[in-house]
């Protein structure tokens, strides 16, 4: 089912002319709303009446996670707080959020974005959605709820945890979408085989599952497990959240809500614009975005663009999956997290030097982190409480500024491998091929 | 009369122990006394040895971290309420006692412990003035 045709199935003439008269409003809006921006904008020369085609956007200065930070908290809001309705977080690079406000027709657009990709899971008014991705600052739960809401389905807002109730719920409310992350999907679908219950007894037809990389084999077994289809849903926070693109039935790509966020790939070396088709650092520009709107951000996420007919009917531009990021961000358990927000923590204790290893794993469905650290040089440990106590302390700093949990193992001075160039600080030991 | 102990951190790794005994075995360091308290990741190797400052050096200098403190070693009779009598001696001044260990060589008909307590000047006096026999790191060789 489409739920927009007018805009997902848009002759690509007319949805260029859409994109083009909303960028320039968008440009427009946030020359005058946006001082930080206006000032990029007038050092590069570049006015917004300049904006005269689509390829014009290439004259646009880049919004980066750093302006984000250097414009903690509102610095880059377009709106005065009484017209935003809601603010959303995720991890910024300095330890700092990145902090997402929306205007009531902000949430809307939110809302319709993923209720396009909940219509290609087959979703209808009739529909009883689980959102078993986590309620509050996190964009995942609230997100997918928006979508649930404006198609008008049944929500359960189950948020993540205790998977025995949500297996309850989706027996006894017969839930027929649901939302999580793909990892969490797994483990639900191997509680389900645990407890004997048959899948295809479950009302279970379609999932939306995204905030996270996954495997090819982890959604054979999800679809298996839970007799559904599964479906990829892809968003970041800057720009809105989860819905930014959706795979259809095809599972060929994610379907960009085009005649909302303007993609483009980038060489992410000279910053130049590639051809479509070419693998790059994928670029969003929001086209009616109120409360934050983000001229050409730089997602850091390495993609590519597939502008091919696709069989389902809509004609808007996908995005392959995600193959890697520009930058030192780690995806752990749906969460962004950032070495450099490590540093800060361990920098806060003199007891520990900045000679540290992050560790992730994936055991069963679940990440896990941890942290291996040295003591400083000198430190007198001469009793199990003080390590103890030390542990408790850092695990406590790490879950406040991480928002998830982080074990710490202390090491002896001297004990990790110095490099001669970029020291390596993270190990990533998950396999997603 | 304190006995000097090194305490070292030691990551829990299979040879990580062995690692420090070759150093030892190395340095020449006899382990006159030894017990470990550990954890799941990490234990801390305590011991008395002769020469407590120049084995610290020698540690660190592989990748040890390790550190001097005072301990008390007591030379208690071998024999059933030996070492009753010393703890109650403590606990009847309300000094605590934080972890015990014994030595590896007892003198004739008596054992000497190592023992950490919360207050290591009030201990020895107190000690002293019951006649504990305390000793000092040379009579641990």
């Amino acid at each position: 089912m489409i739920w927009n045709k007018e805009m997902e199935c848009a002759d690509r003439e007319v949805m260029r002319d859409l994109q083009l008269k909303r960028l320039q409003e968008e440009v427009k809006y946030e020359y005058e709303n946006v001082p930080y921006y206006a000032e990029k904008m007038d050092k590069a020369g570049v006015k917004p009446e300049d904006i005269r085609t689509l390829e014009d956007i290439a004259l646009l200065p880049f919004i980066t996670k750093e302006d984000i930070a250097d414009n903690y908290p509102t610095g880059l809001f377009a709106q005065p707080m009484e017209n935003i309705i809601r603010i959303q977080s995720s991890s910024g690079t300095t330890g700092k959020p990145k902090i997402i406000g929306y205007t009531q027709r902000d949430m809307e657009d939110w809302g319709e974005a993923v209720a396009r990709g909940l219509a290609m899971c087959g979703a209808t008014a009739g529909d009883v959605v689980h959102v078993a991705y986590g309620y509050g600052l996190f964009t995942g739960g609230l997100g997918a709820h928006a979508g649930a809401e404006t198609i008008g389905a049944t929500v359960l807002p189950m948020s993540s945890g205790n998977t025995a109730r949500q297996i309850a719920f989706m027996q006894d409310m017969k839930s027929s979408i649901i939302c999580c992350t793909p990892s969490y999907a797994l483990t639900i679908a191997e509680a389900v085989e645990r407890e004997g219950v048959d899948p295809e007894k479950l009302s279970v037809k379609a999932g939306l599952f995204g905030a996270e990389p996954w495997t090819k084999s982890m959604r054979g077994k999800i679809e298996k497990g839970l007799g559904l289809k599964a479906h990829d849903i892809y968003g970041l926070t800057e720009i809105t959240g989860p819905g930014v693109s959706i795979s259809c039935d095809e599972n060929n790509g994610m379907h960009i809500n085009e005649d909302l966020f303007y993609p483009e790939i980038v060489d992410p070396e000279t910053l130049k614009p590639l051809p479509i088709g070419e693998t790059g650092e994928l670029v969003f520009t929001t086209l009616r975005k109120q409360g934050v709107p983000m001229i050409r951000y730089r997602t850091r996420d390495i993609c590519r663009l597939m502008d091919d007919k696709c069989p389902c009917g809509r004609t808007t531009v996908r995005m392959d999956r995600v193959l890697g990021r520009t930058d030192d961000m780690l995806i752990v358990k749906g969460v962004n997290v950032f070495p450099s927000q490590v540093e800060i923590v361990i920098g806060k204790f003199r007891e520990l030097t900045l000679n540290y290893k992050l560790i992730v794993d994936r055991v069963g469905n679940s990440d896990t982190i941890e942290l291996m650290v040295e003591f400083a040089e000198g430190l007198i440990i001469d009793d199990i409480d003080f390590v103890e106590h030390m542990r408790k302390k850092v695990e406590h700093a790490l879950r406040e500024t991480l928002q998830i949990g982080c074990k710490v193992r202390f090491l002896n001075a001297g004990t990790l491998p110095r490099s001669e160039g970029k020291a390596v600080r993270v190990e990533d030991r998950r396999r997603f091929e | 009369m304190a006995v000097k102990q090194v305490s070292i951190f030691i990551e829990n790794e299979t040879g990580r122990l062995t690692k420090l005994t070759k150093i030892l075995a190395d340095a020449g360091v006899d382990l006159n006394a030894a017990t470990i308290a550990e954890t799941g990741e990490y234990g801390i190797l305590r011991c008395i040895v002769q020469n407590p400052e120049e084995t610290c050096k020698v540690l660190s200098e592989h990748g040890f971290m390790a550190s001097v403190s005072d301990a008390i070693a007591v030379a208690i009779d071998n024999k059933p309420g030996g070492l009753h009598y010393v703890l109650d001696l403590l606990s009847s001044a309300d000094i605590g006692v934080k972890y015990i260990y014994s030595t590896i060589q007892s003198i004739k008909g008596e054992a000497v412990i190592v023992m950490k307590v919360s207050d290591q000047e009030r201990a020895e006096k107190i000690l002293g003035e019951a006649g504990v026999k305390l000793c000092d790191t040379e009579e641990l060789k």
